[in-house]
Parts: structure tokens; C-alpha cells; sequence
């Protein structure tokens, strides 16, 4: 038996989760916590949030030199710092809509990272 | 020049003004106003590029400026034939004053204007504290942060704080702020907390500091800061339950930040010019049931009037705020007087209510109460809301901490139970015996 805080809500369950039963899981208040918490043990993922430059931003938005973005979706843990890396390496040209995405795939996992702010 | 008078004005841009403002017209309100100092609208959201937003509004997890950019698409979708233009935003402007009967003083690159309102809505957010609150010694030399100016500075503005970095608070910022320099590739030392457990949600001590390995060192304190031009050291001392720090328990970081994320202070300069009476406790206005404060025609919401973790519940709040100043003008201005007004107060581990007071014949289908408990309550625990020895209501909870606000919903059937005119409702938190 493990006891872990769910991350999936603010509300944060503390979930009992045990390996030797299948990782069945006890204390959720909902399904989510459920996915979250045999998911934990065995291949934890999470979403990563950051920013990269931008630049032709119109007069409104001239103030504006970063752009955040996030994984649409979870991604394995322990490729968050590779992760890092290529959105890094990114500059997007204004305008950008909440949702384009600005690297497809990111590194095999099926899940683009996408803007989060409009920058006209 | 005969200025423009607006049915509503409000003050801040932040999601607290963008959906107090856009309920406000979905109740009927056509010339509405939004002042915000800064040059774009969302407020303290544009920097919270982290995800955590929207779970219960939107039922998606967004990050801080989606969630803000949702709210401004929302604003500004509000027309219709008998105004054509919309909600009017006036950007990069200052609210320098707001007196009792709705002036609102603004100053931009305009001039200065004196602004009429039939009703204004308070939404200034709050801001950080700082370290003299938290009384360290030493030099002050640069490299010393509060965890939100650190956040601006990386998230919005693209510059690197700093290489290694002592956390001093165990706030949502501060935990935030240390995910967040570990992962543009600083070396975060430790996140320092004078009490026992942390102050920021649990979901956060999780994923911020045990995913990356980031030591959190609670009943400690940090006593001394080093350094010349920029920040070369700091010591940590652990302290007792008093907070006292133990002699011989000194440990020297060698770091070139310091952040600092001791809590948030609601900014109300503007509402004790307006006459708005404070709380002490929540450092928020004074307001009823329907977030008016105690000036007929003023109402109050977000994070002025009382600091949240979440901003879908700032949403909830707002909304309540818009709807009840569209009810003030719609009714013709008129104050609401009332013989049954009751007070609301904190018992055993609460720190506060929100409202303070309500009127028995405005609450609908139940009467929102939010509040915080003092400390950390396990499985079994309860609310109690009393009259004198009289229990009105009881709420089960699995799980309660300080950093979490909570929320009570009393049925209006158990409202009609209580006198007006006698003490006030009660609420308190408690272990559950049986
Ligand atoms: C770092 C941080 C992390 C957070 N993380 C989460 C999270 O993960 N999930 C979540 O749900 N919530 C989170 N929150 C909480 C949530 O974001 C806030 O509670 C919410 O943004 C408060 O909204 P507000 O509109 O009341 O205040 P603000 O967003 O602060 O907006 C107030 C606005 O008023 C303007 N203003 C103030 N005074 C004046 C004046 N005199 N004239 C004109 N304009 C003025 C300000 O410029 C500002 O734009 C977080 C908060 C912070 C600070
Ligand atoms: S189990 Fe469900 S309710 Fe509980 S923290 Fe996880 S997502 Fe939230």
C-alpha cells in the first residue's frame, strides 16, 4: 500500500494505492484520481507549462515578448526536461492563437505543446 | 464637457472584473466600464502560465492566461443592437480615488478624469507581501524577490532570475516559482517554512517539489541574508512552536536568489478612500451576502475581498457581484434597508467568514459561506454552524487545511430557524466524536 496526494484537481485526495492488488485505488472522490493513481506507481506523467519568445507582435501587443505554452496532455515524467530543451529552441511570429500549436509530437509522445495566450 | 455616466464601473481587469463585468451585462447592464492600470486585461493569470485553471468552471484544466483569455473573448462578445459597442475597457489607467456616492477618479495618458457610476464593483486583486513582514536581518543587496515578481520577470518579461535559489515561504507562488527555475534549469536549494506543514496546496508540494527533488524545510526560518551587490548567502534556523529560532541550529546556503512567498495582502487603498469599512481578519471589505459592502451600491469581489486558491471559485464570486449591482441600477439605486440582517461569525478553528452579515429575506435557495480553518483536520471532520447553543447546520468533511478556502452552502430552511435579531450564526470546525 502507497499513499500518494492526487495532483489531478486542487482538491487533492489522498489516495491509498496498492501494488499487490492490481494498483487498485482507495480514497478518490472521483474516476480521475482513479486513472491518477494507478498511472502513479507505474508510468507517472504530467503536464508541462512554459514559455518561448515571440516576436512581430503587432502595436497593441508590442509589449509582449514571450508567449506560454503547455503540453496538450500529459507526457511521461521523466521526459520533461528533454522536453524543455526543444521549447527552448522555439520562436513563434505573431499573430498566435490560445491553441496552435507550436511543436507537434513532442519527442513520440503524441502530444503537441500548444500557445496559451493570444498575441496579436 | 459633460462626461458619459456608466450604470457600472469596474475596477480591475483581472478575472474577478472580467466576470463580474460580463454578468453584470448578461443581467441587463448596458453601459459598463473596466479600468485596468495595466495595458492588457487578465490580471495576475497573464503570469500564471502554469495549468491548475478552470477544473470546476470549464471542466478543463487551463493554464492562468487561457483561463484569462476565455474571459476577455466573453467581455468582448458582449453586444448587442442597443450597444452596439459593448463593454467599454480603458487599459493602461490608474483608479486614483472612488468617493461614497460612485466618482471614480482615473488618470492615464489622457489627463486625469472624474468618471460617474450608479454602481462600482471592487476587483484590484491583492499584492505580495514583503520581507519586512517577515522581519529578516542583513544586507540588502540585490537578488532578493518576492515570488510574483520573480514569476513577471521570468514568465512574462523572459529574464533569468537567478542560478541558485533559496525559497523562503511555502506558499502556491513560491512552490510554483521553484518548479518553475528548476525547470529553466537553476538549482533550487530548498523551500523554507516556519510552520509545520506547508501553506500551498497539497497538489503542489507534490508536483512542484517532490517531482524535482526540491528539499522543503519546515519550523525553519531564514535569519540573515549575505552578501554585497548580489545575494551570497543565507542562513536558516529552525524554530520552535513559539517560532523562536533554537540557538546552534544555523545552515548557510550559498545562493544568488532569494524568493520570498509569504502571502498576499488584498490592495484596498481604493475602498477605504471610498468609505468601504475593512475586516480585520480577511483584510477585505465588509460585504453581505450579495458581496455589497456596507455602501449602498458598491459591491466587492476576488481577491480584494478575500484571498483565493482557486480562481474558478473568483469566478463563482463575481458573477454573484455583476448580478447583484445589474439588481441595484435595474431597481433604481435605491440602498436596501432591512430589519433582519444577522451577522456571521467565526467559532472554533475558522479564521473568518465571507459574508460578514446577510439579510434573511435576500438569501435564496441557501446562503455561500466561505471561510478558512486554522489547521490541518483528518478524516471525521465537520462544520458547525451555531446560533448561541442552538446547531443550525452540520457539513461533513473527509479533509481540511489552512491553505485551502472552504465553502458551506446553508439551505434557506435552516436559515428560517435562526432569530435575526439574536447572536450571530456561528462557524466552526470540529473533529467528529463518533
Ligand atoms: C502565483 C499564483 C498562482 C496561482 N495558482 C492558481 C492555480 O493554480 N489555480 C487556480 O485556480 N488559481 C490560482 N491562483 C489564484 C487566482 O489566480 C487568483 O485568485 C485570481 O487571479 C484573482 O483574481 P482577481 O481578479 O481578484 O485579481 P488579479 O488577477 O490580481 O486582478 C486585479 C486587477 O486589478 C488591477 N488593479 C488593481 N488596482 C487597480 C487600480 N487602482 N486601477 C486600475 N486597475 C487596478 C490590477 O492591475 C489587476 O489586473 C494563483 C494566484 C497566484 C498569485
Ligand atoms: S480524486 Fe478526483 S476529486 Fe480527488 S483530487 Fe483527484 S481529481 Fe480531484
Amino acid at each position: 500500500m502507497q499513499e500518494i496526494i492526487c495532483i489531478v484537481c486542487p482538491k487533492g485526495c489522498h489516495l491509498m494505492v496498492d501494488e499487490e492488488n492490481d494498483f487498485a485505488v482507495t480514497g478518490s472522490a472521483c474516476e480521475k484520481g482513479i486513472d491518477y493513481g494507478r498511472n502513479e506507481l507505474q508510468n507517472p506523467v504530467r503536464v508541462l507549462t512554459s514559455t518561448v519568445r515571440v516576436s512581430g507582435c503587432s502595436e497593441e501587443d508590442s509589449d509582449i515578448v514571450r508567449c506560454p505554452v503547455r503540453t496538450d496532455g500529459s507526457i511521461p515524467k521523466d521526459l520533461m526536461f528533454d522536453a524543455m530543451k526543444q521549447i527552448d529552441a522555439v520562436e513563434l511570429v505573431a499573430p498566435v492563437e490560445v491553441g496552435d500549436v507550436v511543436i507537434p509530437d513532442i519527442l513520440g509522445t503524441g502530444v503537441d505543446i500548444i500557445a496559451t495566450r493570444t498575441v496579436k | 464637457m459633460s462626461e458619459k455616466k456608466y450604470e457600472l464601473i469596474v475596477i480591475g481587469g483581472g478575472p474577478a472584473g472580467l466576470a463580474a463585468a460580463h454578468s453584470a451585462w448578461e443581467s441587463g447592464l448596458r453601459k459598463i466600464l473596466i479600468i485596468e492600470r495595466a495595458k492588457h486585461l487578465g490580471g495576475i493569470l497573464n503570469q500564471c502560465i502554469h495549468n491548475g485553471f478552470g477544473l470546476h468552471h470549464f471542466k478543463e484544466e487551463l493554464s492562468g492566461p487561457e483561463y484569462a483569455d476565455r474571459f476577455i473573448k466573453m467581455v468582448e462578445a458582449c453586444t448587442d443592437g442597443n450597444a452596439p459597442e459593448g463593454i467599454e475597457i480603458m487599459t493602461d489607467t490608474m483608479a486614483l480615488n472612488i468617493t461614497p456616492d460612485h466618482e471614480v477618479y482615473v488618470s492615464n495618458t489622457e489627463g486625469y478624469r472624474v468618471l460617474k457610476a450608479d454602481s462600482v464593483i471592487l476587483a484590484m486583486g491583492c499584492r505580495e507581501r514583503t520581507r519586512d513582514s517577515v522581519g529578516i536581518a542583513g544586507s540588502r543587496p540585490a537578488g532578493v524577490y518576492t515570488a510574483g515578481t520573480a514569476q513577471m520577470f521570468m514568465n512574462i518579461m523572459g529574464y533569468s532570475v537567478g542560478r541558485r535559489v533559496v525559497v523562503r515561504g511555502t506558499g502556491d507562488i513560491g512552490l510554483i516559482m521553484a518548479r518553475r527555475m528548476k525547470l529553466e534549469g537553476a538549482e533550487v536549494l530548498a523551500c523554507i517554512g516556519a510552520s509545520d506543514h506547508a501553506d500551498g496546496l497539497a497538489r503542489n508540494v507534490n508536483q512542484c517539489l517532490k517531482d524535482f527533488d526540491i528539499p522543503l524545510l519546515l519550523r525553519h526560518t531564514i535569519t540573515e541574508i549575505r552578501g554585497k551587490d548580489r545575494v551570497e548567502q543565507v542562513v536558516a534556523m529552525e524554530v520552535d512552536e513559539h517560532r523562536n529560532v533554537i540557538p546552534g541550529t544555523e545552515q548557510v546556503f550559498d545562493c544568488d536568489t532569494l524568493l520570498l512567498s509569504i502571502g498576499l495582502i488584498p490592495e484596498n487603498e481604493l475602498s477605504k478612500k471610498a468609505g468601504v469599512p475593512i475586516d480585520s481578519r480577511t483584510s477585505g471589505a465588509v460585504v453581505y451576502e450579495n458581496n455589497e459592502t456596507e455602501i449602498p451600491g458598491i459591491f466587492a469581489c476576488g481577491n480584494v475581498l478575500q484571498v483565493h486558491d482557486l480562481v474558478d471559485f473568483v469566478t463563482e464570486e463575481s458573477i454573484r457581484a455583476g448580478q447583484a449591482a445589474a439588481e441595484y441600477v435595474l431597481g433604481g439605486c435605491k440602498a436596501k434597508t432591512s430589519d433582519t440582517v444577522f451577522a456571521l461569525a467565526n467559532g472554533e478553528n475558522v479564521k473568518y467568514t465571507v459574508p460578514m452579515k446577510a439579510r434573511m429575506e435576500e438569501i435564496g435557495k441557501f446562503l455561500e459561506v466561505s471561510f478558512r480553518v486554522k489547521k490541518i483536520f483528518g478524516a471525521g471532520s465537520a462544520v458547525v454552524v451555531t446560533q448561541g447553543d442552538q446547531q443550525i447546520a452540520r457539513f461533513k468533511r473527509p479533509y481540511m487545511s489552512s491553505s485551502k478556502m472552504e465553502k458551506i452552502r446553508i439551505p434557506k430552511a435552516l436559515i428560517d430557524k435562526i432569530d435575526p435579531l439574536g447572536e450571530p450564526l456561528t462557524v466552526s470546525a470540529v473533529e467528529e466524536v463518533e
